[in-house]
């Protein structure tokens, strides 16, 4: 490397030689490499010395090489008029500087007795530091916050359509609920961020409580099929989204605290510790509701009425106040992930039913109706959206990563329906 | 309080362009939801790739106007498979998970700007209709006998009238509304009508006469799927342009309150309900502005956006009364009604 550097450095040398003797070429290419630091400011500008620049044919048959010189400066000569590409290795530019665009190779025509003047668009902004490899950490944890937050959503609208059947699309509402709430409590009220997150958690079990009471429980009296039930869901969900912008207002909110903390730099990873904070708040919480699931009485009957419910009514168990908890524990669990995610993204009267979508694909991909599966489910699609957007490998463009994570949802059903820890099912 | 606007708009929007598309939409879904028992909860897929078959068929491939509305149908029938294949043989939750998010994948992708240059991102596409409205036979000027305009005036009758583009529309829209209805009633008499009812009754019966319920269930979904899409173009067609945010989820479930206030499994329900439903939708949403602008609502809390926006909840207040009250509707037969009886 070091050697084909200085054999690069000596053929550039050879131009930079005859320009010192005064007999400028007939025909060259030539130009100045400025890092502009993206700013209007001249004197922010810094030349760019020691890049080099190799000069081809438009056959890419190799003429010359230069390296630009203390000033910024280079020059190939050209054996005449012609079409030439021009190429800048980008590896050579000093750390933090890139070409705009990444068009570091440029085609030109030398017009007869022309020494042509090109400039390379270079900026702070466009040059990406980090290797592959970096990114890919970075979008790791992006992924691993991302996919505990679907995760800790997932796990309240899989539990409920394991114990009561019910496919739930008002479910995002209840996310977006928690956000809203806890945007309140910050902002409008002016509380510290604890507090919020508490009066969300509270406020969200609260409502589904309420919609588990007022609504849910009468209809399933009424013997109201569970078809006509997700429809239900779906008015409810629309009733709840715009009621939302009418109050809330249409355009996306921040919370007051935490927001422009200095990132922790673990090797290539920037971490804000509010992401940290998160992280680690979900871990406990998931851990917390798998030792109810496991361990308490209550879990147990959760287990049994999902298990097979006319078989819990007739052991004894009480149906109805089982729903009701998975309710509960569903609304708060929602409404913590609503606040989380709009803590490190922005809350918005639809955010939740962006989720929505991610959550469905995390439970079908973990197996429906399990609460581990839409764990590890949601913890994969979470995962994979972040990291689909790796350049250059996948290289999703982001503003369509969702979008993957629904294909893989239709690639899961076409393979392995009952997801990765459900059980098949013989249907029909 | 203006209101002759208010009965101008109410009634206009009864036979309007949004109650044909919402016409066709629903026809759609009642062969899905009505007579088969699927949950399409993603007709608004349907409704985007006619319209945008026919726009990008126009704009982007450069064909001729007549072949782009056979491109949309076609992507309907594509679509339908797509979204057919993996979940036609699970559970009806898994058809109404996959189709929500085929909904909404076909707008992001639409409005996606990495696909700017064939799509038109989130401005979509203008200006492909222009051959559609070249075969007009409508004049411009006409004559008037009373309260009939034929031409003077535009097209109607006293308060209601279109100009000759919209005519043009509404008469090749509602055409083939009626051309739909019929096929879907004839279909619906047929042995192929009595099999996919059946399905939506018990499908595991149907299993067991040897009937292919999937295939069934297949072609019932195409069948709906291009409905909608012809639904699709007539709503490009009318707005001369598509704009992927013009089809978002809400779509689907207007289309559904539509159909449910009409009655499922009824020929006359999606359209009846359609026609309702628009002009109800109107009366309010002119109401409540004229209302507003009259200060006949006290503070200022509502104001014009929000109409629009209380218009959004009040039909997801109106598909859930009407699921839980009268789940079939206006017309429906209790007993026919897919969604009362099975789980």
């Amino acid at each position: 490397m070091l050697l084909a550097l200085l054999a690069l450095d000596l053929a550039g040398a050879a131009p930079a030689g005859a320009q010192a003797e005064g007999e400028e070429p007939a025909h060259s290419v030539r130009g100045i490499l400025i890092d502009k630091k993206q700013t209007r400011e001249r004197t922010d500008d810094v030349p760019v010395e020691g890049a080099e620049i190799t000069v081809s044919t438009a056959g890419g048959e190799e003429i010359g090489t230069a390296t630009s010189d203390a000033e910024g400066a280079w020059e190939v000569e050209v054996p005449g008029p012609g079409r030439y590409t021009v190429e800048l290795d980008p590896d050579s530019l000093p750390d933090g500087v890139g070409v705009a665009g990444d068009r570091n190779e440029l085609e030109l025509d030398v017009n007869p007795n022309q020494r042509r003047l090109i400039q390379f668009d270079l900026g702070a902004r466009t040059r990406d530091v980090t290797t592959t490899f970096d990114r890919f950490l970075q979008l790791g944890f992006t992924g691993i916050r991302f996919g505990l937050i679907i995760a800790i959503t997932a796990v309240g609208l899989s539990l409920i359509f394991g114990t009561t059947g019910l496919t739930n699309f008002a479910h995002g509402e209840m996310v977006t609920f928690g956000g809203i709430m806890a945007w309140y409590a910050n902002v409008d009220w002016g509380l510290h961020f604890i507090p919020s997150v508490l009066i969300a958690v509270a406020a969200g079990a609260g409502g589904a409580a309420a919609m588990e009471i007022g609504v849910w429980r009468k209809l399933r009296r009424r013997g109201v099929s569970l078809l006509a039930m997700m429809v239900v869901s779906i008015g409810l969900s629309i009733v709840l989204r715009y009621g939302f912008q009418l109050i809330f207002g249409a355009s996306p909110r921040v919370y007051a605290a935490y927001q422009g903390q200095d990132p922790i730099e673990a090797g290539p990873v920037n971490i804000a510790p509010r992401d940290l904070w998160s992280i680690g708040l979900i871990i406990v919480v998931l851990l917390a509701v798998a030792f109810v699931l496991q361990r308490t009485k209550i879990g147990k009957a959760m287990r049994a009425v999902s298990d097979n419910r006319d078989l819990a009514a007739s052991s004894g168990i009480d149906v109805d106040r089982v729903i009701l908890f998975v309710w509960v524990l569903g609304g708060g669990l929602a409404a913590l992930g609503g606040v989380l995610f709009a803590l490190n993204e922005r809350i918005s009267f639809n955010s939740g039913f962006g989720l929505l979508l991610l959550m469905f694909a995390g439970i079908t991909l973990g197996g429906l109706g399990t609460a581990y599966g839409a764990l590890v489910g949601s913890f994969i699609i979470g995962l994979f959206i972040q990291i689909s957007t790796l350049d250059p490998f996948p290289a999703v463009p982001p503003n369509l990563k969702n979008v993957g994570a629904l294909v893989v949802l239709i690639l899961v059903l076409l393979v392995r329906p009952q997801g990765i820890l459900g059980r098949a099912e013989r249907v029909g | 309080m203006d209101w002759e606007l208010i009965l101008e708009n109410g009634g206009k929007a009864l036979v309007g362009t949004d109650a044909v598309v919402f016409a066709l939409a629903a026809i759609g879904l009642n062969v899905h939801f009505g007579y088969t028992g699927l949950v399409n909860f993603g007709q608004v897929a349907f409704l985007a790739m006619g319209a945008y078959g026919v726009a990008m068929g126009v704009i982007t491939f450069g064909l001729s106007f007549w072949l782009a509305v056979f491109l949309g149908l076609f992507a309907a029938v594509i679509l339908a498979v797509l979204l057919g294949l993996p979940t036609l043989r699970l559970r009806s939750d898994y058809l109404a998970i996959v189709t929500i998010a085929a909904g909404e994948i076909v707008r992001l992708v639409l409005r996606s700007a990495s696909l700017r240059s064939s799509t038109g991102g989130s401005d979509g596409l203008q200006a492909f209709a222009d051959p559609f409205f070249d075969i007009n036979p409508l004049p411009t000027g006409g004559t008037a006998l009373g309260p009939i305009h034929l031409g003077d005036g535009g097209y109607g009758f006293w308060i209601w009238t279109f100009g000759p583009n919209t005519t043009w529309v509404l008469i090749v829209g509602w055409g083939l509304v009626g051309l739909t209805s019929l096929m879907v009633w004839a279909l619906m008499r047929s042995p192929w009508g009595r099999v996919v009812k059946s399905i939506r009754e018990d499908e595991d019966a149907v299993r067991s006469l040897g009937k292919n319920v999937n295939w069934y269930k297949m072609q019932s979904l195409i069948l709906g799927g291009v409905i909608g899409a012809l639904g699709g173009v007539i709503f490009a067609i009318s707005r001369q342009s598509v704009q992927p945010d013009n089809y978002s989820t809400a779509l689907t479930f207007f289309a559904y309150t539509a159909l449910i206030l009409g009655g499922t499994a009824r020929i006359f329900g999606p359209i009846v309900g359609s026609m309702l439903f628009w002009s109800l939708l109107s009366f309010t949403d002119v109401t409540l502005r004229q209302a507003v602008v009259n200060d006949k609502i006290p503070g200022d809390f509502l104001t014009g956006t929000r109409v629009g926006i209380i218009r959004f909840m009040l039909v997801g207040a109106g598909l859930v009364l009407l699921m839980v009250f009268r789940p079939q509707g206006i017309f429906g037969d209790k007993k026919e009604v897919a969604i009362g009886e099975r789980g």
